[in-house]
């Protein structure tokens, strides 16, 4: 492990702006249709920015689509379908688009009659802007790195996991890359590469980054 | 009480306050104008009375004015309010035409120059005649509009088309418009009165002033006395709690300057009733 990096970790946050796009599902083969057309910021919105909305709790359905399919449908078959699509296994939006629609067309040509949400809410497509935000903090070493990660609001956990992958490409999160290229931490970076960010919340992931870097620190 | 920011990091997270202080960072010297109805009462004047400060704080120029209005502006606008939120009531022409000039009259009065302007409710949304040059004018929009009457939407609507944006509490409560509308979840300020932790003797006094006895449980609704906020809902909630646990219900709350409903309760102003078994 080097002991300071050539170039410092920048931390950085994020804001982000929901828009109303004005269309409502209120079944699910409306929910199909919605989904087709609607912007790839949508697509992010509801899978992604579900974790910058729920950050201290995971749900039990990692994203917006299956959620809906399980509390306002009480249709737990297509939700689990929804749940189990990865959005790691996908090169991009698009991609987990174009899974998910695949999952809706198959399961409504299971369905003899597709019921609309009586007494529930209507799916409503949002979309989402992000700001940046830089919070001026940087680190040099893995001591810093940890500290400042610590006390950083949730929104920078999600700015270097989520908008990194999805936005920038960087697949592996700024944390796990900066760790390895600056630090010299090959290990540390495919152990948090190995975490599944979408399986717990933005303060679990943050709980779990911490307690790697400790166990790095001490070795 | 004045509240600073710093206040905050108490009942935030690490990071939260000082991320507001970066955010802000674009917007710091800009000037920003909030309009409503009522300077107290009701939940919008409660929110600018923290957030504007709140705002100044962080380098951003706020000014809050408050519009100037008759019996009669607050009848329609109460009307209105109802008719927005689903309610069949009619709205005679003439007081249209009142709502209209009274906004007219608030125009001429006011100073409405802002790089960004945002406009509460209804009640001041005609005011958007008076926009010039290149500011940005916002509609912040706190009741529900998914079902409105049609007349009355349509009369508000011809205002409402002309922001830049609106902004809505949830997106069940937004109605299709021609114009970008925006997500800003309800708030509540976790350090404002309403909300704080009482100690014991505070509670003990409160009730002894309100004459309610302390010897059951209490199930309590805090709001302006209005329909809208569903007091039915919680008496019903209240009776079927009440076949398990004997228990006494308090409603609490009052009215608001703009709200001819809620002046011309039995009590008026601030007020709590209580019922119980």
């Amino acid at each position: 492990m080097r002991k300071k990096a050539r170039n410092s970790f920048c931390f950085s946050g994020c804001f982000e702006l929901r828009e109303i796009l004005g269309k409502a599902a209120w079944d699910t083969r409306e929910l199909l249709e919605f989904l087709e057309e609607v912007p790839e910021d949508s697509v992010y919105y509801h899978t992604h920015s579900y974790f910058l909305r729920h950050p201290y709790i995971a749900g039990f359905y990692p994203n917006d689509f299956a959620h809906w399919a399980a509390t306002q449908v009480g249709d737990k078959v297509l939700a689990e379908r929804l749940a189990v699509l990865l959005p790691r296994d996908f090169l991009d939006l698009e991609g987990l688009r174009n899974a998910m629609l695949n999952v809706l067309d198959q399961h409504l040509s299971h369905l003899d009659l597709v019921s609309r949400v009586a007494y529930g809410e209507a799916f409503h497509f949002m979309r989402s802007t992000m700001r940046k935000v830089d919070t001026g903090l940087e680190a040099r070493n893995l001591k810093t790195f940890r500290e400042i990660l610590a006390g950083v609001d949730l929104s920078v956990i999600f700015f270097h996991t989520f908008e990194a992958w999805f936005r920038h490409g960087r697949m592996e999160g700024d944390f796990a890359i900066w760790l390895d290229e600056e630090l010299g931490l090959r290990e540390l970076r495919q152990r948090i590469a190995q975490l599944d960010p979408y399986a717990m919340s933005l303060e679990g992931y943050r709980k779990r980054l911490l307690a790697l870097c400790d166990e790095y620190r001490k070795a | 009480m004045a509240i600073d920011l710093e206040q905050y990091r108490e009942v935030t997270l690490p990071g939260t306050v000082d991320l507001l202080y970066r955010l802000s960072d674009a917007a710091r010297g800009k000037s920003f104008l909030r309009v409503n109805s009522t300077r107290h009462g009701g939940g919008v004047a409660e929110i600018l009375h923290r957030l504007v400060p709140l705002l100044q704080e962080l380098g951003i120029k706020t000014r809050w004015e408050v519009m100037e209005g008759d019996e009669e502006l607050f009848s329609v606008t109460k009307r209105m309010h109802n008719c927005i939120q689903g309610a069949e009531q009619t709205i005679p022409e003439s007081l249209l035409k009142a709502y209209s000039a009274c906004n007219r009259r608030n125009i001429a009065r006011m100073d409405l120059r802002a790089d960004m302007v945002c406009i509460h409710d209804p009640q001041p949304a005609a005011l958007v005649e008076g926009r010039r040059g290149r500011d940005r004018w916002l509609w912040r929009c706190h009741i529900d509009c998914s079902r409105p009457q049609r007349r009355t939407w349509n009369f508000l609507r011809q205002f409402v088309v002309r922001y830049d944006a609106a902004i809505f509490s949830l997106p069940r409560l937004a109605h299709s418009l021609p114009i970008p509308q925006f997500l800003v979840y309800p708030t509540i300020d976790p350090l404002s009165d309403k909300n704080r932790p009482l100690s014991k003797r505070e509670v003990n006094k409160r009730l002894k002033a309100l004459g309610i006895p302390q010897d059951k449980p209490i199930v309590l609704q805090v709001s302006r006395f209005d329909r809208f906020k569903d007091p039915i809902g919680v008496i019903s909630a209240f009776q079927k709690v009440r076949g398990h646990t004997d228990c006494r219900l308090v409603l609490a709350g009052g009215g608001a300057e703009d709200d001819p409903e809620g002046r011309s309760g039995p009590h008026g102003g601030q007020r709590g009733r209580g019922r119980g078994s």
